[in-house]
């Protein structure tokens, strides 16, 4: 059986799509069959991180309704031998990811021999979000250091103990916390939340931190998921985070502000 | 922290605003969560039987239902007009 995992925070704009990318490629990488499915009917962007834009011929929602066999949808990655993406619709309607659509798509997955199946979650607690965490048997709950993300993340993981099939059959889908967007220099001055805080508050697992890095936005820019930017500290904490993920023990870094020379300090570096 | 953070440091830093904030509201709306559908309409139709005999508003009514291990109570409270 594959592993479903959902990522997933309520809020708009934390990094769930980044983080989706990065996690499947991380996976896949390690030698894991892995398919990451966008779930944001409408407003794919999926295609665009990992650079398969050009490559679309069908989507999640034609595989639904019937119109194009999964393998027909099913565009391969090309820096990896076991990574699958299976990009949303552009224009249909909502509506059209239907429970047993979805369930069918993702237990055809599971017979196709994948062994993780990623969902990247769209925004908000409607009904596309809830499509893609129904089934999740874990969940990456990504949160931004900031009030309403915390908000948000907490909706949503009250909704992933609520209302998942898990939660449904009475048990309970193992949760992760991703903060991402961190600045350790802003929360060593107390301009910002801390990782024990936000863990405090959200009482979850924390599974990586993410510093705020420029490599982000640069590997958006060239459709690389930052994973592969294996210098960079986002590269480096994602990583780690898909280590953690299989169940790996590693210490969680970049918590800190890095010390600067006096040089560097006069001299501000410029990447 | 080395020695001038440790006098430098204020408590009433921004992110320990925010950390207080996010703490109250969060326990408010789990509660809220937790809480069966039934309860705002339960509200209304006691409102309304009330409102029979006296002359009070909405604001004036809570109902809360609070779970004490295998039992549940019911609380509502009522603030009569002098």
């Amino acid at each position: 059986m594959a592993k479903i995992i959902v990522v997933t925070s309520g809020k708009g704009g934390v990094g769930k799509t980044t983080t989706s990318s990065s996690i499947s490629s991380g996976l896949a990488l390690r030698g894991h069959k892995t398919a990451v499915i966008d779930f944001d009917i409408g407003l794919r962007n999926l295609d665009l991180i990992m650079n398969v834009e050009r490559r679309v011929v069908y989507d999640f929602v034609n595989v639904i309704n019937g119109e194009a066999t999964l393998k027909q949808a099913l565009i391969k990655d090309k820096r990896t031998e076991n990574l699958f993406i299976l990009p949303a619709s552009q224009t249909r309607d909502k509506d059209a990811l239907t429970a047993e659509g979805v369930e069918r798509v993702l237990n055809e997955l599971s017979d196709m021999g994948f062994e993780f199946i990623i969902c990247d979650s769209p925004a908000g607690i409607e009904h596309g979000a809830f499509m893609a965490l129904y089934f999740a048997d874990e969940a990456v709950v990504v949160a931004n250091p900031e009030v309403s993300s915390v908000r948000d993340s907490d909706r949503i993981l009250g909704i992933l103990q609520s209302k998942s099939r898990k939660a449904e059959r009475g048990e309970r889908v193992l949760e992760h916390l991703l903060i991402t967007r961190y600045n350790p220099e802003r929360v060593a001055k107390g301009e910002m939340l801390g990782v024990k805080d936000v863990e405090e508050i959200l009482a979850t697992k924390l599974l990586g931190v993410i510093p705020e890095c420029e490599t982000v936005l640069k590997a958006s820019n060239q459709g690389t998921p930052v994973i592969y930017d294996t210098e960079s500290k986002a590269g480096k904490a994602y990583n780690d985070a898909v280590g953690r993920l299989l169940g790996e023990t590693i210490e969680h870094r970049f918590l800190t502000p890095e010390h600067k020379s006096l040089f560097q300090r006069l001299f501000r570096r410029s990447a | 922290m080395n020695f001038f953070e440790y006098f430098s440091r204020k408590k009433n830093t921004s992110a320990s605003i925010a950390k207080e904030r996010l703490q109250i509201i969060v326990a408010h709306e789990r509660n809220k969560l937790k809480q069966p559908d039934y309860l705002p309409a339960l509200q209304r139709d006691i409102m309304e039987v009330l409102r029979k005999y006296v002359d009070i508003d909405m604001t004036q009514v809570e109902v809360q239902l609070e779970n004490n291990g295998n039992c549940a109570v019911l609380e509502l409270n009522v603030t009569l007009p002098e």
